[in-house]
């Protein structure tokens, strides 16, 4: 076997780019690996340069961004970091050294090595939208509010001509100012949860100062759109035969619940929906890292204060963490890699600043999903006949009778039962609304074991059983990395 | 910029070269490309960044492909999933 990398970095998103950059230069050599054709991440996708459109369009902080990349070009020139984009990890072994088995991220990508081990890995998975079911939300035209945006800064593409945006989170602010300055309608954007929440929370967002102006400033993009923003406000069923042709909104009490006589049919070709982000954990559960639930009720890795996980020789950085944005993953990535490079070298890590940082971008992360959880009342929309996994078809029924009539107390055994997750997505939509609603049918609580038990995949990619069948190939002396 | 033409269900779709597939049909008004195998029911784009595979799609002959992370390409053969 050829020496292993030092360190694998996977995700180039805030967190990874900055660790794989900050690893480089503390001199260890890096294979950086992404899915993403170009790096950035969710946050900073931008559009191919075959699009001739402007990279920088409608995104914060492309500075740092234009650095960092320019940091990563310069190492990938030099040979410190091997940049693999369009890969994806789909199993990972054990280590130290750690396999990490790679497919391309599409059938067209070219092709990438079947392997690469490395010595140490710092995980930077990101996270994607979290979803509730709703009635209607399996028809074409409902999407997840973070897609919408991806169209939009990545493609340059707007999925529809009049749009509700709907859920919790201040997300959805920067979704309905980005599709109306693409010159869509924004028929309304409706928040469950209530903006004096957030005004409550305020003395930790004066800790944030940048977070307060990006805020006002969606803010006016809103005023400018003449955007309605309806607080306290739920979409309890999209309308629609074959497509999207609207939506059902209705005023929410405290824990969600529609009150009586307030609902209200608004016409959209495009529903958007976000509940907050579900950070990626396949890659830290398949490696043994612990887990616990954040405050929005998320399954995040547990780290210490220099990234580690308890298993020997992995940090995580990022999303995967806690939901926190990019400025906190950013300042993640950047301590994972340090703290590596100073165990590697011996030299003390000096990280005081970086720790303040890192503290305050969390504890206002902790204010912002305190401010916007998913309303305890949001199963009183469902109808027998909403699915609960899009996957394998599932209705919200079939879930019921397994809790209720068939003795599944854990949404593990739901899941056994009724094949919730267990179709192409592998649960990533259903499992967060699955484990609550386990948990809501048997009155239990939430914990971090019912959801760690539905999160874990053996793959974390599907693979084509060509790529399965090499998975126990020997590899060539040489060979890797 | 430039353009490049594509084939959908034996349409001829224009798109603009760096779009991804999913968003060459959706700007084309394509809502939904693959039907259910239970239910018979209609689907297109959901989480757009390639967590969810709803949008899977056949692709210059490669079935079950993402749609939303595949960037087109002149020449391409878009066809339906029928197996999802």
């Amino acid at each position: 076997m050829a020496e292993p990398f030092r360190v694998a970095v996977v995700g180039a998103g805030p967190a990874g780019l900055a660790a794989a950059v900050h690893a480089a230069d503390g001199g260890l050599p890096v294979v950086l690996i992404d899915a993403g054709a170009r790096p950035g991440g969710q946050y900073w996708r931008h559009p191919d340069p075959a699009l001739g459109a402007d990279e920088r369009a409608g995104h914060h902080d492309w500075r740092t961004f234009a650095a960092l990349r320019g940091a990563l070009q310069a190492y990938v020139d030099g040979g410190r970091i091997r940049y693999l984009a369009r890969a994806q990890v789909a199993l990972l072994d054990p280590g130290p050294p750690f396999l990490l088995h790679l497919t391309p991220a599409t059938g067209d990508a070219p092709p990438v090595p079947d392997v690469v081990a490395a010595t140490d890995l710092i995980l930077c998975p990101g996270g994607y939208d979290r979803q509730l079911p709703v009635p209607g939300w399996d028809l074409p035209g409902v999407m997840a509010a973070g897609g919408v945006q991806a169209l939009l800064k990545g493609a340059r593409t707007r999925p529809g001509n009049r749009a509700v945006i709907a859920g919790t989170g201040p997300f959805l602010l920067p979704v309905a100012a980005a599709f109306a300055a693409a010159g869509g309608k924004v028929a309304a954007v409706c928040e469950a949860n209530s903006p004096l929440q957030w005004a409550r929370q305020a003395h930790r967002a004066v800790q944030a100062p940048a977070k307060g102006r990006e805020a006002l400033g969606y803010i006016v993009a809103l005023a400018r759109h003449k955007i309605p923003y309806h607080p306290r406000t739920v979409v309890t069923r999209v309308l629609g035969d074959s497509e999207v042709r609207g939506a059902v909104l209705a005023k929410a009490d405290a824990a969600g619940r529609a009150l009586p006589g307030t609902s209200r049919e608004v016409a959209a070709d495009l529903v958007a929906f976000g509940w907050g982000f579900t950070p990626s954990l396949e890659l830290p559960l398949a490696v043994g890292a612990q887990t616990r639930l954040d405050v929005d009720g998320s399954l995040v890795a547990i780290v210490d204060d220099q990234q580690r996980t308890g298993t020997a020789r992995v940090r995580v950085a990022g999303e995967a963490t806690g939901v926190g944005g990019a400025a906190l993953a950013l300042a993640e990535g950047e301590l994972a890699a340090r703290s590596l490079v100073a165990e590697v070298t011996g030299e003390p890590l000096r990280a005081r600043g970086l720790h303040r940082r890192i503290g305050r971008l969390r504890s206002f992360a902790h204010a912002m999903q305190a401010a916007h959880p998913i309303p305890s009342g949001w199963t009183h929309w469902l109808t027998d006949d909403t699915l609960v996994c899009r996957c394998e078809e599932v209705p919200i029924a079939v879930v019921r009778n397994a809790v209720e009539n068939l003795g599944a107390a854990d949404p593990r055994t739901v899941r056994s039962l009724t094949r919730v997750g267990m179709g192409w997505c592998q649960g990533r939509i259903c499992a967060s609304p699955c484990a609550r609603l386990a948990a809501d049918l048997t009155g239990a609580a939430l914990t971090a074991d019912a959801l760690e038990a539905i999160s874990r995949r053996t793959f974390a990619a599907p693979l084509e059983l060509s790529r399965v069948a090499r998975l126990d190939a020997p590899i060539a002396p040489g060979e890797i990395p | 910029m430039s353009t490049v033409t594509v084939t959908f269900a034996g349409r001829t779709l224009h798109a603009r070269d760096g779009q991804s597939v999913a968003a060459v049909l959706m700007a084309a008004g394509v809502r939904s490309w693959r039907t259910t195998r239970r239910g018979q029911q209609p689907r297109g784009l959901f989480c757009g960044i390639g967590a969810c595979f709803d949008c899977l799609l056949t692709i210059d002959g490669r079935p079950a492909q993402r749609a939303c992370l595949v960037p087109v390409r002149d020449g391409m053969i878009l066809g339906e999933n029928g197996d999802g």
